[in-house]
């Protein structure tokens, strides 16, 4: 079997933190959440993320609606739910982080 | 390569109905899915029940695997018999499953057309030919985002970390071949990073297919547990012990930080399981988080006859009931 393709690559680079320093545009999101623009808007639409700017031709997204924009269209893709579903999952999963987090806190054990 | 049960991966008898694969499929899926659950295999049971499936809900796919026959057992070495695939005509429903890039080197050898390459070249290929025309022709595609997770060191979000991280992904040559290619790469990790946070790498997921373009990496980070502090969120919780006299009396003792000790006043009276406030001595960012030291009362062992002595001047100099509150309705409260 040919290696032409086969090839070793070490590439130093600078990780951004996606929650906080990321801004994307309706495009780029959806392009990162491989779905149609639609998709988003109906996430938009549902309550699931919230662009910082209101004015559709100008939204913009944090890194942290791409977190929760890819989740919900893994769950609705993988799990066969709706937008509501989708987005109820994500709800109930942030709170378990939230307490999950929390009882670490307190008890190191959990 | 090792053989797959497909239906033990599943759950399910091998004369299950395509209702009961489905219904087996989404339980498992439910409870394995990579945001759903924190099970530490999560990842692997997720693509190995999505594989299963892939192959088992597509009536074609099923029926050529079922005639591998029945007495293979998971994990035994297999080798699909050269012509195990006659008269099957995969049309290549593609993927539905999500990340078909990690689907094994046994679904490749029988649905992937990996594996035909070498030392087969004239009459083969039709059995596969559908499916590999959908990977290879004409046809383009996004890349698959891959995910992967670091762990990290507490103090690595104070200062920074550089991660090495190897990644292996499937690419297609010209004439159709999937070929895996290993890339390193090391990522700088900033500091002020917080659990459950992602680095996002754009482009650096699987190359896409036909001129799609690249998917992207994400790297989810997870703290190694720390010997002093637990994070929640962005503050830190520490347990501070104290002796009884020094909560009694007040106090000024050293407490570890990550950036190191400080002073801290204990103020006379602190009761067990008050918290201390170390304001922005949590983990750092744009809002630093705080640290919180919360107490607990350490009384030393009494051994000598010294030590008892004390204990007992100790005892008869007050007059305190730590169990009062116990008391009852109908009870005597204790004093």
């Amino acid at each position: 079997m040919s290696e032409r393709h086969s090839r070793e690559t070490a590439t130093e680079i600078t990780g951004f933190i996606l929650e906080e320093t990321t801004t994307l545009g309706l495009r780029e999101l959806s392009s990162a959440c491989a779905v149609q623009a639609e998709h988003i808007i109906a996430l938009v639409e549902e309550g699931v993320i919230e662009p910082v700017s209101y004015r559709r031709r100008k939204w913009q997204f944090t890194g942290a609606s791409l977190t929760r924009a890819r989740r919900a269209v893994a769950l609705q893709r993988d799990l066969g739910l709706n937008i509501e579903g989708a987005a109820l999952a994500l709800d109930l999963i942030d709170e378990l982080d939230r307490l999950r987090s929390r009882l670490r806190a307190i008890d190191p054990g959990s | 390569m090792k053989y797959k049960d497909y239906y033990k991966i599943m759950g399910v008898a091998r004369d299950a109905t395509q209702d009961e694969i489905k219904r087996a499929y989404r339980k498992l899926a439910r409870k394995y899915h990579p945001d759903v659950s924190k099970e530490a295999d999560a990842e692997t049971r997720f693509k190995e029940v999505g594989e299963a499936y892939e192959v088992l809900k597509d009536p074609e796919k099923r029926a050529a695997y079922d005639q591998l026959g029945a007495d293979w057992k998971a994990g035994q070495d297999f080798r699909p018999p050269p012509d195990w695939d006659a008269g099957f005509e995969f049309s290549g429903g593609g993927f539905t499953g999500g990340d078909a890039s990690a689907f094994s080197d046994f679904f490749e050898s029988l649905f992937g057309g990996r594996g035909m390459g070498g030392g087969m070249g004239g009459g083969m290929g039709a059995g596969t030919g559908g499916f590999r025309q959908a990977r290879g022709g004409g046809f383009s595609a996004r890349g698959e985002d891959h995910r992967a997770k670091i762990l990290i060191d507490l103090e690595d979000a104070f200062e920074g970390a550089s991660r090495s991280i190897s990644l292996t992904a499937p690419s297609v040559d010209k004439e159709g071949h999937v070929r895996t290619r290993q890339r390193t790469l090391n990522v700088r990790i900033p500091k002020g990073i917080r659990p459950g946070q992602h680095i996002r790498l754009a482009g650096q997921g699987t190359p896409g297919i036909g001129g799609g373009s690249a998917g992207d990496l994400y790297l989810e980070v997870e703290f190694r547990p720390h010997r002093l502090y637990r994070v929640d969120g962005a503050d830190l919780h520490l347990d501070l012990p104290l002796a009884p006299w020094e909560a009694a009396l007040g106090a000024k003792v050293k407490v570890p930080t990550p950036q190191g000790a400080v002073d801290l006043t204990i103020p006379p009276n602190t009761a067990a399981g008050r918290k201390l406030r170390l304001q922005g001595r949590g983990l750092p960012g744009k809002n630093p988080g705080d640290l919180y030291a919360t107490v607990r009362i350490e009384a030393p062992p009494a051994d000598t006859e010294d030590e008892k002595a004390a204990y007992r001047r100790f005892a008869d100099q007050f007059d305190f009931d730590p169990r009062s509150r116990m008391a009852g309705r109908g009870t005597e409260a204790g004093r």
